[in-house]
């Protein structure tokens, strides 16, 4: 038995819809051989894994909230990744909007305007981007690989972060704990309801038409494609690479830093050491999952949500790790990945290779 | 002054043992940015292993397997699949954290066995040198080993010769008939073996127990590492102890006391390794003339 | 020549009915085919022919979906190209097969089976490579080598095998005239050695001159087998291309007008440790000429392209004039608002996007001039859509469906097409690097024709081609690239092969600093 890839003449149209279902259904059958495999009932932890987390308007607005910072990361990391800029530290860009934005309440805390906010969510995208600036800069200027000096700094960023919170930003009257002064007031985001959802599930979904319309009717979105799949066409069109790298690092670091004040304005409500359970990683995912495509990057962010509330709720109800939801992710883009090359090839098994004896 | 050089080998020794692996597979044209998550896996696996066989021995062999494993995974998706070599490298990042702590959480904060360092009378007991040159555990020389070999194997022989030529030139090479795909099966399981290698090592030598993570960043700076080696064996060498050196001097100055900040002397390996893909980066002869043509390039033969 | 004594030469090799079918598409279809001892045999026809196919069947790197081989009388299947070298069958590549990184004692072991033994090895090749004429450095990497010296490499590789039977792929096509001469004497000496050597080819003199029979392949089959001594070019050239041959409607004396690209004492740098600097170019291509820039690939007309281009700037502003007015330091956009256009030598990735529809791939070199094309940062699909309607009925481009992804193209429609987004504007200048470069005759024929009715209506075009039969076809001035320097232009009717080619290989270095128009310099520039 062998398996042999043929190209296609052109991409499938049917498998490029058909591929991250294939996949998803792949993800599921594993999973369920993981229960099984730890004596769980397939079927139940399944449903504990995938159904519950969208069974309650309670557990449906968590789903929201952590969707959120998802798709506003992922949408920006797929026109990155559509470039084929490999920024891999959204997780660092995401840590140091949070720290540019909160600059205001633990500065100015008594500031109250709807202007405080909006001065947040700014320099949140600014801190983002200055962050995903570094890259790009060590990239155009010395050709240093981005996808290494954007991860390395995810870790500074981290270490950046616990030294303020335990440091310098701690709320004085916070008993010693690791914590800045909580946000009040315009210093938080306003919730969409009456439960925990909140405008930054809007600014994410508005990210995401805004980035699709871009990607799909302008001369950017066009620049930014061309660049990706074979730049030296792009140079032929009188596109600039390395304009493209700033472009793809500034825009995808402005987003993870807005996600990142989204966090600590939103759901948090204050700085603590940990800002964000991974986001940053996860919206690789993310964007894979929703094909580098703006509007397929909402659904892959709704999909990865569930497992993070999965994995949760496979913790308390199954007595298994919440480790559980990451494993699901890793296979889920290994899955999509492998079902991707169906788009561009044919799979043929050949019984055995036929030699050359004819007649 | 013992002490230091003796702490200093621990830290170099997982990134020597797995940038080893990743130069090689880089070399036949592939870039496997999986290194951490196969790391991880190899130092859970070997973890779990050694702890229930009391055995550092099987741990070591567990440890490889897991990273063949999770190499493997690797070199099914980018050779079979022709998928996407830097996604992929993700996923399996991604995927081996997952892994890993979903295996290891039944073992947090148990008791490792620690991997027996060598032990001569009167040889190991010299003074200053003696635990240096004669008190290691078996991993710490095979990392010396492991360099020395692919320099050998990698300039020396034919397998060498052909490894390089895919990694060069893998339509050339497919038209002399050898086999790319297979060869670079190989090299990523090699990867893979030494990735593993590296993860025994966290788990058994470096500090014997489990902790979620706790590659912190290694396998990454590893990849890193091939660069600023150039593709060249002997300057990994270089190259890692230099890295061992300021993870080290990180914790030196943290116990000085001088009331810089920890997490700063935390961070520094992290920048450090920024600042020397700048230098090696920004030389472009340098990394042009080793570095080989196809990486990362994926490759269909025509039938 | 003194024959070995072929009289009585036994058999080597024989295909019977070989067939190779790709999904639906036969690349070849019953083909038949036989060689004896020292046998010079050509394997004759278009691109496309099936000619590559037929020839990585016999050295085992593909596998026919039918039909069968006989090496020495015995039926056999030859699995791999390991298999093949075993049984005594050497290949050298069209696209050489070689590792720009390794040196060239390692190239060749590559090909060797056994132990590696790099010095004693390095001592067999300084020795043979003398012997046969084949001058070569074991220890010189060969990224640095000339391409003449590349296939040496591949030559000496293949002879140190002590082959029976030698495949050679289109080998003069990057020589020199002088180097192919050279080889064809290494061939006549292989032949009487008693070696077989089967060569592919689609230059009708060179068959003539070199070989025994030949075989002629049209569409992946058999059309005829000759001896080529007793046709004529004009009948291989039918029995090739099928239809009589294209004849080429050329001008009267070109109408020239005044200087529409010039080019002033352009140096450049080298982009890597791969690349040829530039060093003192100067040309100028007036309006109504097609001025053909000749030379063996690797020799800096890539480089040279780009700077022309605008893809790469050069030092200075006025290094390069568009009608009188300095862009050097102009973005390629901004050379193409000056009714400049660009054709490069890579259709695929470079000229057009694989992955992008057609009418995407006019927005690619268009959005900068065709203003209907985007309208406040926004792609007008209907206005490229349109523009690709003209060109695929214009210059007949032959697709799959109404705008399909470029790389579904045949290589000659996807030239077409690349030539025709350029024309279709009536650029006052063209620049195009390799123009016919692998396409068939037919497209090569209308490529051809559309740039000289081009220079007819009054514009200036650059060709630079390594093809001197095109060159001679089309050209009224010619120059030649030689390690990064231009020669004179000299007129097209004043220089023979013998002068042009000894301007490839190099004799006008280091002089090209005189003046650029002056022809009576020509014969100056040969020693």
């Amino acid at each position: 038995m062998k398996l042999i890839l043929e190209k296609r003449p052109e991409r499938s149209k049917k498998m490029a819809l058909l591929s991250p279902i294939l996949a998803i259904g792949l993800t599921v059958l594993f999973g369920a051989i993981i229960f099984a495999a730890r004596g769980l009932n397939p079927l139940t932890a399944l449903y504990v894994f995938f159904i519950e987390p969208v069974t309650t308007i309670w557990s449906i607005e968590e789903l929201i909230v952590k969707a959120a910072p998802l798709i506003l990361i992922g949408v920006g990391l797929a026109v990155s990744f559509e470039a084929k800029v490999w920024n891999i530290g959204a997780e660092g860009q995401l840590i140091m909007g949070a720290l540019a934005g909160s600059m205001i309440p633990i500065f100015f805390t008594g500031w109250q305007s709807p202007l405080t906010l909006v001065a947040m969510l700014v320099l949140g995208m600014i801190g983002g981007a200055l962050f995903g600036a570094i890259p790009a800069f060590l990239k155009t200027r010395f050709n240093a690989n981005e996808i290494l000096t954007s991860l390395m700094l995810v870790y500074v960023a981290g270490y950046l972060g616990d030294w303020l919170v335990r440091g310098p930003w701690r709320d004085p009257n916070g008993y010693n704990f690791p914590k800045s002064v909580s946000f009040e007031g315009w210093q938080l985001l306003p919730t969409i309801g009456e439960g925990r959802v909140h405008i930054g599930a809007l600014l994410a979904v508005i990210a995401a038409l805004a980035l699709a319309f871009m990607m799909s009717k302008t001369l950017k979105g066009f620049e930014i494609k061309i660049m990706g799949n074979a730049p030296r066409a792009g140079m032929f069109a009188g596109f600039s690479p390395k304009k493209t790298v700033w472009f793809a690092m500034l825009l995808s670091g402005a987003l993870a830093g807005l996600a990142g004040i989204s966090e600590v304005a939103g759901p948090s409500g204050q700085l603590q050491p940990v800002i964000s359970p991974g986001y940053g990683f996860t919206a690789i995912i993310v964007a894979f999952l929703g094909r580098l495509n703006p509007i397929g990057v909402i659904f892959a962010g709704v999909l990865l949500a569930i497992s993070y509330l999965g994995g949760e709720s496979a913790q308390m109800t199954l007595g298994i790790s919440a480790r559980i939801g990451q494993v699901f992710q890793g296979m889920l883009l290994f899955f999509i990945l492998a079902c991707d090359t169906l788009i561009l090839y044919r799979v043929k098994l050949l019984s055995s290779t036929k030699p050359a004896t004819g007649g | 002054m013992e002490a230091v050089v003796l702490t200093i080998i621990t830290a170099s020794t997982p990134l020597l043992l797995a940038a080893i692996g990743e130069l090689v597979v880089e070399r036949s044209g592939v870039l496997n940015l999986g290194v951490e998550g196969m790391m991880v896996v190899g130092a859970v696996c070997a973890f779990a292993a050694a702890y229930s066989t009391g055995s550092p021995a099987v741990g070591i062999l567990a440890g490889v397997t897991g990273g063949v494993f999770m190499a493997f995974l690797f070199a099914v998706m980018t050779q079979t699949f022709i998928s996407n070599q830097v996604a992929t490298g993700l996923a399996l990042t991604l995927l081996g954290l997952g892994v890993s702590g979903l295996i290891g959480e039944s073992f947090v904060g148990l008791p490792g066995v620690k991997l027996a360092q060598l032990y001569i009378p009167f040889l190991t007991d010299l003074p200053i040198v003696g635990k240096i040159i004669f008190g290691q555990d078996v991993l710490v020389y095979s990392s010396f080993i492991l360099i020395f070999a692919v320099t050998y194997v990698l300039f020396k022989t034919r397998t060498g010769l052909i490894i390089r030529a895919v990694g060069g030139n893998h339509n050339s090479a497919h038209a002399l008939g050898y086999n790319v795909v297979a060869v670079r099966y190989g090299t990523i399981l090699f990867g893979g073996a030494c990735a593993g290698l590296a993860g025994a090592y966290l788990s058994l030598a470096y500090t014997p127990q489990w902790v979620e993570n706790m590659t912190a960043g290694r396998g990454w700076i590893a990849l890193a590492l091939v660069v600023f080696a150039s593709w060249l064996p002997r300057r990994l060498l270089v190259g890692a102890y230099l890295f061992g050196m300021v993870w080290i001097m990180g914790l030196y100055v943290q116990a000085l006391g001088l009331g810089i900040p920890s997490q700063l002397l935390s961070s520094l390996p992290y920048l450090v390794t920024i600042v020397a893909l700048v230098i090696i980066s920004g030389n472009r002869t340098l990394t042009k003339i080793n570095s080989p043509a196809m990486i990362g390039q994926p490759f269909v033969p025509d039938r | 020549m003194t024959d070995f004594n072929r009289g009585d030469a036994k058999q080597l090799l024989e295909v019977r009915n070989i067939t190779k079918m790709y999904g639906d598409l036969a690349a070849n279809k019953d083909v038949s085919l036989a060689i004896s001892q020292g046998e010079i045999h050509a394997l004759l026809g278009e691109n496309g022919a099936g000619k590559s196919t037929l020839v990585k069947v016999i050295y085992g790197s593909l596998q026919p979906t039918s039909g069968e081989v006989f090496w020495q009388g015995e039926k056999l299947t030859i699995a791999n190209p390991a298999a093949a070298r075993q049984l005594g069958i050497g290949m050298v590549f069209q696209h050489f097969s070689l590792f720009d990184a390794l040196t060239v004692a390692e190239n060749i072991a590559l090909a060797l089976p056994g132990k590696l033994d790099l010095p004693k090895l390095s001592e067999k090749i300084a020795r043979v490579s003398v012997e046969y004429g084949l001058p070569l450095v074991p220890t010189a990497l060969v990224a640095d080598l000339s391409v003449g010296e590349r296939q040496r490499i591949e030559i000496v590789r293949c002879l140190l095998q002590e082959p029976k039977l030698l495949i050679m792929d289109e080998p003069t096509a990057v020589l020199t005239p002088q180097e192919a001469d050279q080889l064809f004497e290494t061939l006549h000496r292989l032949s009487n050695e008693g070696c077989a050597v089967l060569y592919i080819s689609h230059r009708l003199d060179e068959i003539q001159r070199l070989c025994h029979n030949a075989t002629i392949l049209r569409h992946g089959k058999v059309v005829a087998t000759c001896d080529p001594q007793e046709e004529t070019a004009a009948s291989l050239a039918r029995l090739m291309v099928g239809a009589d041959v294209h004849e080429i409607k050329t001008r009267s004396a070109p109408q020239t007008g005044k200087a529409i690209l010039s080019v002033k004492d352009l140096a450049m740098k080298p982009d890597g440790p791969f690349s040829v600097a530039l060093k003192n170019i100067n040309l100028n291509v007036r309006g109504g000429e097609i001025v053909a820039i000749a030379g063996v690939a690797g020799n800096g007309q890539g480089e040279l392209f780009d700077v022309l281009s605008g893809e790469k700037l050069a030092t200075n502003n006025d290094d390069i004039l568009i009608s009188g007015i300095g862009v050097g330091r102009k973005n390629i956009n901004v050379r193409r608002q000056m009714s400049a256009a660009f054709v490069p030598e890579e259709r695929l990735g470079h000229g057009a996007v694989p992955e992008f529809s057609l009418s995407d791939n006019v927005v690619l070199t268009r959005f900068a001039t065709s203003g209907r094309i985007i309208s406040s940062g926004m792609i007008n699909a209907k206005a490229s859509q349109n523009i690709l309607l003209n060109i695929v009925e214009e210059f007949d481009v032959r697709k799959s469906g109404p705008d399909p992804e470029a790389r579904s193209l045949s290589g000659g429609n996807l030239q077409k097409f690349v030539v025709g987004r350029e024309l279709d504007r009536s650029p006052s200048l063209l620049i195009v690097n390799q123009p016919t470069w692998g396409v068939d005759a037919g497209a090569a024929a209308l490529i051809r024709q559309a740039l000289i009715d081009l220079a007819a209506d009054g514009s200036g075009v650059l060709v630079i081609s390594q093809d001197l039969d095109e060159i001679f076809e089309i050209a009224d001035q010619i120059a030649v690239i030689s390690r990064g320097q231009l020669s004179k232009t000299v007129p097209a009717g004043d220089l023979t092969l013998e002068e042009i080619g000894l301007m490839m290989a190099g004799s006008h270095e280091n002089n090209a600093h005189q003046n650029n128009n002056d022809a009576n310099h020509a014969s100056e520039a040969t020693p």
